[in-house]
């Protein structure tokens, strides 16, 4: 029997929002790239919410943009509503969200990788990874004995020994080669979907699961578990009387999500969103009816996310609520279907619609898709190093709600990150971990890898600390620079971007040595301000820095002011009005990389050092960190602890010597 | 490699008149020179390495020892880092506050084994050492947690988990409504939050001055007052607790048998337990009493033991006494004043507890008369300053540690204060308010970990 054997560089498995960006940036990187779907009409999906961004994960949009990302360009292209959340606080929680028009947001992905070279579109179920026994050199670097005079033959104990993927075999049994196989499984690995007492196994929307290649990856030594999560009815616009709705409109002026797009460009006609509110009487249908859900009754087992309960969680922990939100929110421009956001369920239909009904508004309202929830598997990503490759497993990269994620957004930053590591696994190149300080995707991915998660893990920007410095508004400098380096960014753009750093500095340093006096003119200005009067001279940046004036304010006193655009203008008051507060977090990201920059060896077996708590040596055996701070943030692991391993440090360096 | 500059007291306080305050770091000197004042009024700065100063420890306006101060600047020094240290001579007390000027002028507290870290990673110990190194490292860190909480009292735990409790409500409810704006408003949030800093800022204070004058750690030398029931030891305990007594804590009902008081006696803080009086017994309740009072005499630093001169020594007494640690007991030989007594009688019983004791004088004592006291107080030096009565200093260290994070805390609540009364974005002093959250945690011996996310999900609904 003749099988089908092709050879690609790179095998992305899965085109969901981790899917896409990953096989575009390896394809982008110049690796011949193939990926993997069980439905080509399903690539980029939004199965659940229709909205890109939002509170920190507009952070994540803005920073994968930064990079060379796919997901802030396809979403100006598709949006119909957009809004900047807490528009009136700091800058560092200013975060744009936009709603989808999903069916146009998957055509435009599809359209874009089907247009990208060296990227290969397959339809077919995964069913195996190929993987065979690493060679002696990886082992050991594997295993931590890169230094041969730190280490023992008891350093392996006894674990799995180390092993390379080769490539993947689909159900049909055709045989993709590859050095990297990136997994981008989502919700699909041995999926089931239930409402009430029906249970399919299937993926979201009546798609076909992945039944197969769960055992695959268990034959392989990969630990598995299984998450739940949910998703709200679809229901008919003509059904719903929004004269008892609260109209949500769009913001006046748009800002894009990707720094690329033209501002001007993205002024469009926007669609509403409606807000209404549940009642006690919803509350008492769900409360009667609990028995009936699978969620009350043990049917779900998978955990799901606390951050998108369904309305029955809702009614339960929060007795006390009168009322909970509902957001209605159209799915796109050319069909009549609408999210009810806030009211995910997992109830049988004839409850849903009885519940749905008694919302205001909602009284006669056709479902026109069930609420249900969705079990799947996915993998503990402590087996996992911050480059998203598999610890045990060279050239296995796992990305987005396979490492036990949320959302469409955690899952695409994850997606270009493995994306670019697995590329650079076969270019020999020196693998990209950006850390805490430098983006959100550092922080999500270094929580995914050293922190015990136990449900589907979500950004917050509570999460993040040094989220002074990781503002939405400076991703392209923090992190332009890096994917310029990658190969992700062109000349152009770069080239745009140190123009643009230049101008905000030279800005800066100009208003800090201009000085104004107490003139009428300036006194006046400061009067209409309610500013206290000047006694005597000071710098324009001063003036900035006072709580009732701002960059913009001030020019009017300002004569020499250059023409500068909005963003820039931006930047600059940011800079001066939040000084105090960014110099404190610079202050801590120095401490902070000191120890990141303190490399263990991965791999390595602790229980050789002495001094260390059993519980840390079991710890430090199971994550193995590859730097000092990574392993403080391991929970078990103490201060005292990481004394130790300084001290250990110190001692190997020096018998090195 | 040192960012931080370090203080601690590096000898074992007690075992000699002399205590020496090291500081260890980059600002080592300029610290010393802080709080130094020169007999010649010169600078520590200007002065060469390795040699000795006379001089006076300041705190402010205020001399508190004489001191001499040693200059040793990096790599030549224990650590390799440019180090000052002080010989006081003042006591342990004085010893305690210089500490606490040095760290009040920019030195921060050395954590356990911290000198002894940087000695080795400075390249000052030899390979060989690494090991004890570490263990030692490990096991200082056992015993400052073990003194952090068991010497902090119950109701101070408990009030900082409370306002760290309060504190942490009130960020989960910022980034609740930070992350979910169309589900909490934070509109109006200015006000509440004042008035909370306002109380935070009190309830913090509190608690510093408690802590400043000694109430709040249990850091004296563990004083066992033991005897036979209605020996006297209540009454010996009232005396020394109310004659001089420069700090008293009631805790009767920590333990619902052993009463407790803290005492300053000639500057040596004794921490007083006053236990059942012991005997066989077959009430259940008493025999818990008995066992605990010997369970507290095992880790005594110094014991009192208090005989009736009166009915003088019999056989319990005899059997009690030999199961004591001579070398840190001192017998009170109580209700002298009771006139049948004869010179001769009293002879006769020291004789008695001479042959239990050993070479041994006992202290006549009058818990009514007040006699003996003066007798008492230098015994207990006496045998201080010999090094019979040893204790183990980290505890002042962990004090030390535990004063500096509660003003730090309200520093940070200070911050929250002035944010929001200048209309400061929430997401901004929110950084304050968890900067306080960490400090009082590092008191409880608790991370962080993701109890910030817990609280949001906890309290608040979240999430569509």
């Amino acid at each position: 029997m003749s099988e089908l054997v092709e050879k690609y560089d790179v095998i992305v498995v899965g085109a969901g929002h981790a899917g896409c960006e990953a096989a575009l940036a390896a394809a982008r990187l110049g690796m011949e790239t193939i990926v993997f779907t069980v439905s080509v009409d399903s690539i980029a999906l939004m199965p659940c919410n229709p909205n890109i961004g939002g509170s920190s994960k507009g952070h994540l949009v803005k920073e994968l943009d930064a990079l060379g990302g796919e997901m802030g360009k396809n979403i100006d292209k598709t949006f119909i509503q957009s809004k900047m959340l807490n528009a009136s606080k700091g800058p560092a929680v200013h975060s744009l969200r936009a709603q989808a028009d999903k069916q146009e947001y998957t055509r435009q992905m599809r359209m874009t990788m089907e247009n990208t070279d060296h990227l290969t579109i397959r339809q077919a179920e995964v069913a195996e990874i190929l993987v065979e026994m690493a060679d002696r050199e990886i082992r050991d670097e594997a295993e931590g004995k890169v230094d041969a005079k730190s280490r023992t033959d008891a350093a392996v104990g006894e674990r799995e020994p180390i092993k390379k993927v080769t490539g993947i075999k689909t159900v049909s049994g055709a045989v993709y080669l590859a050095q990297s196989v990136i997994l981008a499984t989502g919700v699909y690995l041995n999926a089931r979907c239930i409402y009430g007492e029906v249970s399919q196994y299937t993926g979201p929307n009546g798609l076909q699961a992945a039944n197969h290649l769960t055992k695959s990856l268990i034959d392989q030594g990969i630990m598995i578990r299984r998450f739940k999560t949910g998703t709200p009815a679809r229901v008919d616009k003509r059904s719903i009387d929004f004269s008892k709705m609260e109209e949500q409109f769009g913001d006046e002026r748009i800002v894009p999500f990707s720094f690329t797009t033209d501002p001007d460009s993205v002024q469009i006609d926007q669609e509403s969103c409606w807000l209404t509110y549940t009642n006690e009487r919803t509350h008492e249908i769900i409360r009667e009816n609990l028995s009936r859900s699978p969620l009350f009754s043990g049917v779900i087992e998978g955990t799901g996310p606390r951050y998108c309960p369904s309305i029955e969680d809702k009614v339960v922990k929060f007795p006390d609520k009168e009322r909970h939100q509902v957001f209605v929110e159209p799915e796109g421009r050319y069909t009549n279907e609408m999210y009810l956001g806030g009211m995910s369920s997992s109830l049988p239909e004839d409850v849903q619609v009885a519940m749905y009904r008694t919302v205001p508004g909602l009284e006669k309202v056709k479902i026109v898709r069930n609420a249900y929830a969705i079990e799947y598997d996915c993998i503990d990503p402590n087996q996992l190093y911050a480059t998203l490759e598999f610890k045990r497993i060279r050239g296995l990269f796992g990305a987005g709600q396979i490492n036990g994620s949320s959302g469409y957004e955690e899952a695409a930053v994850q997606g270009l990150m493995a994306g670019i590591n697995a590329s650079r696994r076969i270019q020999n190149k020196k693998m990209i971990v950006l850390d805490r300080s430098q983006a959100y995707i550092g922080v999500l991915i270094d929580d995914l890898v050293t922190k015990e998660n136990n449900e589907p893990y979500r950004m917050m920007t509570s999460r993040a600390e040094y989220r002074l410095l990781l503002r939405q508004d400076n991703a392209d400098q923090r992190l332009t620079p890096i994917g310029y380096e990658i190969g992700l960014i062109d000349e152009e753009r770069y080239r745009k971007l140190l123009e643009k750093q230049k101008q905000i500095e030279t800005e800066i340093n100009r208003l800090e040595h201009v000085t104004v006096g107490p003139s009428e003119k300036v006194q006046f200005f400061l009067q209409k301000h309610d500013s206290t009067l000047l006694k005597s001279g000071t710098t324009l940046s001063e003036l900035v820095r006072r709580p009732e004036l701002s960059y913009e304010a001030i020019a009017e006193i300002d004569e020499q002011r250059p023409f500068l655009s909005h963003e820039i203008a931006e930047q600059i008051n940011i800079a001066i009005k939040y000084e105090g507060y960014i110099k404190r977090q610079n202050q801590q990201v120095k401490q902070f990389k000191k120890l990141e920059n303190k490399k263990l060896v991965p791999g390595f077996d602790y229980s050789q050092i002495k001094g260390l708590r059993k519980e840390a040596v079991q710890k430090l055996n199971l994550y193995s960190p590859v730097s000092i701070g990574q392993a403080s943030r391991i929970s078990g692991v103490s201060p005292a602890d990481i004394s130790v391993l300084l001290v250990y440090l110190e001692q190997q360096k020096r018998r090195d010597r | 490699m040192s960012e931080r500059t370090i203080a601690a007291i590096s000898t074992a306080l007690g075992s000699s008149g002399i205590g020496i305050v090291r500081i260890s770091g980059e600002r080592a000197v300029e610290v010393a020179d802080r709080v130094f004042r020169k007999h010649s009024g010169k600078k520590l700065a200007e002065c060469p390495s390795h040699t000795i100063h006379y001089g006076y420890i300041h705190d402010g306006e205020t001399m508190i020892d004489e001191v001499l101060a040693l200059v040793m600047r990096g790599p030549h020094s224990f650590t390799t880092e440019d180090t000052v240290e002080f010989d006081c001579h003042g006591g342990v007390y004085v010893v305690k506050r210089v500490l606490d000027t040095v760290l009040r002028n920019g030195a921060q507290p050395a954590e356990p084994g911290e000198f002894t870290k940087r000695a080795f990673l400075g390249g000052r110990m030899d390979l060989s050492q690494a090991e004890a190194v570490m263990e030692l490292i490990q096991s200082q860190n056992e015993y400052a947690l073990q003194a952090s909480v068991r010497q902090l009292k119950g109701d101070v735990s408990e009030k900082i988990g409370q306002l760290r409790g309060d504190i942490l409500h009130q960020l989960a409810f910022i980034e609740a409504a930070l992350d979910d704006p169309e589900h909490y408003s934070l509109d109006g949030y200015d006000e509440k939050i004042l008035d909370f800093a306002f109380r935070m800022e009190e309830e913090l204070s509190g608690l510093i001055r408690s802590f400043e004058n000694g109430r709040r750690m249990t850091e004296g030398i563990k004083t066992v007052i033991v005897g036979k029931p209605n020996a006297g030891k209540s009454s010996i305990l009232n005396l020394l607790a109310g004659e001089e007594r420069a700090i008293v804590t009631d805790v009767a009902g920590t333990t619902r048998d052993v009463l407790e008081e803290d005492i300053v006696l000639d500057g040596m803080n004794l921490r007083l337990l006053d236990t059942a009086g012991i005997r066989d017994t077959e009430d259940p309740v008493e025999s818990i009493g008995v066992s605990r009072a010997w369970s507290h005499v095992k880790d005594a630093d110094l014991i009192l033991y208090v005989a009736d001169s009166f009915s003088g020594i019999d056989e319990d007494d005899r059997r009690i006494l030999s199961a004591l640690d001579s070398q840190k007991t001192i017998v009170l030989l109580n209700k002298t004043d009771i006139e049948q007594i004869s010179e001769k009688e009293i002879n006769g019983i020291s004789d008695q507890i001479r042959s239990v004791l050993g070479d041994f004088s006992p202290v006549l004592f009058s818990a009514k008369e007040k006699t003996g006291l003066d007798e008492l107080k230098k015994k207990i030096s006496d045998m201080f300053f010999a090094g019979q009565i040893s204790f183990n200093d980290q505890i002042y260290i962990t004090n030390a540690r535990h004063k500096k994070l509660l003003d730090e805390a309200r520093e940070s609540i200070r911050l929250v204060k002035a944010g929001a009364k200048n209309h400061v974005s929430e997401d901004l002093y929110s950084i304050d308010l968890m900067d306080a959250y960490e400090k009082l945690g590092l008191i409880l011996g608790e991370e962080v970990e993701d109890d910030l996310v817990d609280e949001i999900f906890r309290s608040f609904c979240m999430g569509k």
